[in-house]
């Protein structure tokens, strides 16, 4: 009997090494995590210069002059001249152009960003600082509309949409070169 | 208030940021020198010998006694270093029983005779700022997760594990969910790694501005990072063609983006929760951030929620107008990730004072965010002569490596620095030589990207300065 035993729990033992060793390795997936929903991604969004992603709805120059006023000459100033004051700190947002080749270059929206989609991805996602995510689609459309205005990209009677924001053409749109580095001058 | 002609190059609001940033460094110092005089528990010549040297000088029983009686005066009207509590501190440790054991709640705090700290750069924003680490005091390569450097943009959420999820879709076959709890359960790896901003050095490019390594240097730190590879996470959602770029976005109210190339993080990105053995600081990210190894700081999404898989980058804010690499000719260098070959001299450096000629082990931090440190030469004399400087083990790829040189101070003036050479060969470049390439458009121009090497000044009397040689 006690041997029978014995070779019982032998078997047992050995087919229990011999699936565990079957198993051994890394699978290639895991099969981890739940299905993300078209519905879970629609608090999300990030949109590149085509465009894609960009909500519906529209806003106006005239519209966006009161959304900043009331939301962002605060911190940006009423003339969209920045305030560099402590415990405000925002930044200038237009002017500057042609001072990039200078020695003291003035980087703004009109000088330097390549992309109007970019504007609106970042009001929407980040501003005002004090309630970022706040400001309604139409609102976010409506004080870039302004901004573009101000910085006479546009003219200020303009209105922006999910169709015409991506057409806007920025000054500094080609001021962009790739990663040259390491620096060829380096091994002279 | 600083030097108005160390200024006088820079346009206004640059000026009143670098008068802000210098100040700020002042009011460190200053606060070191008060606990100084207060201690002389410290060693080294950090940063002015002040009480401790003419004790030492006095050298006697008496004089050493004395010091221990002012230190338990003093101890209770001190306050506590950050991350320690006070003490009594008794004449001889060996004659009264010690504090029970866990009496520190179960987390260990720090000797409340250490006071580094990380200093703010005064930014006018309190929520979009960064901290500099403590190089100068700085031991081995790891960095304490306390002490290592922050750059936020828009302040440190408070973000509970239990509900942070991470969403990955985009042009994937299964898009997915993954709970805290999911991502611990993948395969996992550790690896040491530093973290370097860009923008490290940034009030250096025209003239020696701040005084201590900590301002010049402190937006590097370096620590153990635990987590899942992103290609293990690749393969559980299935990349579909045509994808090349991942935009990263982090759960802080700044909602952070960058565009990283799916290449890069095919290559050794780790999504990570553990930092040094335990879970990432709020700081760093807590509960889960990215590690790009090598790439600017800037890269390494804190507070990942998600990653969405595209065909091309986003032109993110951070990646246009922040972050790019205003040149001399008015067009700026994008996608500038790699952190380039760089070192520096930790001690002796700036505001330190030598006691005299004599012995001294130079020693520093060199890193590559290219691979391997390969070696670190070390000169006295401005850069006329070099010599090995020994690599302390172990030496890892995009890592810092602690370099030793033994110095024979003659009492003459002289002038230290460093460069690293790293296995790829790069040899860490000069100034002069970044400024002939780059120009001189910043320092909110060009800021970024600053490798050069790092001159410290020795005076006759021991005294140590930031200089540009």
């Amino acid at each position: 009997m006690c041997t029978l035993r014995y070779l019982a729990a032998l078997a047992v033992l050995l087919a229990l090494t011999h699936s565990s060793a079957a198993q051994q390795g890394y699978p290639v997936r895991l099969d981890l995590g739940t299905a993300a929903t078209p519905q879970d991604l629609t608090q999300f969004y990030s949109i590149p210069p085509d465009g894609r992603g960009l909500p519906p709805g529209k806003g106006t120059y005239a519209e966006g002059q009161k959304v900043y006023a009331d939301t962002c000459a605060v911190c940006h100033g009423d003339k969209l001249q920045g305030i560099p004051t402590p415990g405000i700190g925002g930044d200038k947002l237009i002017g500057g152009r042609g001072t990039l080749a200078t020695e003291t270059p003035v980087k703004t929206i009109e000088s330097y960003w390549p992309y109007a989609t970019t504007i609106f991805d970042y009001v929407k996602r980040s501003m005002p600082v004090n309630a970022p995510g706040s400001l309604s689609d139409d609102q976010v459309y409506a004080v870039v509309a302004y901004i573009l205005g101000e910085a006479n990209i546009l003219p200020k009677n303009a209105a922006l949409d999910a169709k015409s924001l991506p057409a806007v053409a920025m000054p500094n749109r080609d001021g962009f070169v790739p990663d040259p580095r390491p620096e060829i001058e380096l091994y002279r | 208030m600083s030097d108005p002609d160390l200024l006088a190059d820079y346009d206004p609001k640059t000026r009143a940021q670098i008068e802000a940033m210098v100040e700020a460094e002042r009011l460190a110092l200053a606060r070191r020198r008060s606990e100084l005089e207060d201690c002389d528990c410290k060693t080294g010549m950090f940063p002015n010998p002040g009480r401790r040297g003419l004790l030492f000088a006095a050298g006697s029983a008496l004089a050493a006694g004395m010091a221990s009686f002012l230190t338990t005066a003093r101890a209770a009207e001190r306050k506590a270093p950050p991350g320690s509590v006070l003490r009594d501190v008794p004449d001889d440790p060996t004659k009264v029983p010690g504090t029970p054991i866990a009496e520190d709640g179960g987390y260990g705090l720090r000797s409340q005779f250490e006071t580094e700290v990380r200093w703010r750069f005064p930014t006018a924003t309190t929520i979009s700022s960064w901290t500099m680490s403590p190089l100068d005091k700085s031991e081995g390569i790891i960095t304490p997760s306390g002490l290592h450097f922050e750059r936020h943009h828009g302040g440190i959420p408070t973000i509970d594990s239990n509900r942070h999820s991470l969403f990955v879709h985009g042009m994937v076959e299964r898009p997915k969910k993954f709970t805290m709890a999911d991502i611990k359960r993948f395969p996992s790896v550790s690896r040491l790694h530093f973290i370097e901003c860009s923008g490290n050095g940034l009030t250096e490019w025209r003239k020696p501005t701040l005084k201590t390594v900590q301002g010049t240097h402190g937006l590097i730190s370096t620590s153990e990072w635990t987590g899942v590879q992103f290609a293990t996470i690749a393969r559980e959602i299935g990349l579909k063609e045509g994808a090349a770029w991942v935009l990263a976005e982090g759960a802080d109210s700044a909602v952070m983006t960058r565009s990283i190339p799916l290449e890069k993080l095919l290559t050794d990105a780790i999504l990570a929760y553990g930092q040094n053995g335990e879970a990432l600081r709020p700081e760093q990210g807590y509960p889960l951030r990215l590690i790009l190894p090598g790439w600017e700081g800037n890269t390494h999404i804190k507070w990942l929620r998600r990653l969405e898989v595209s065909d091309k980058p986003f032109m993110t804010r951070e990646e246009t107008s922040k972050y790019t690499d205003l040149l001399a000719n008015g067009k700026a260098r994008q996608f500038t990730f790699t952190m380039e070959t760089k070192s520096v001299i930790t001690f002796p450096s700036g505001e330190m004072k030598l006691p005299g000629p004599g012995f001294y082990e130079v020693t520093g931090l060199a890193w590559s965010g290219r691979g391997r440190v390969a070696r670190v030469e070390v000169s006295s004399d401005g850069g006329k002569s070099w010599n090995l400087a020994a690599l302390q083990d172990p030496v890892l790829p995009i890592c810092t490596t602690r370099f030793r040189f033994p110095w024979f101070w003659n009492g003459q003036p002289a002038v230290l620095q460093s460069r690293a050479t790293d296995e790829s060969g790069y040899l860490q470049p000069s100034l002069k030589q970044l400024v002939d390439i780059r120009g001189l458009a910043g320092p909110f121009g060009s800021i970024y990207h600053l490798n050069a090497i790092q001159s410290w000044a020795v005076a006759s009397d021991g005294s140590v300065t930031n200089v540009h040689a």
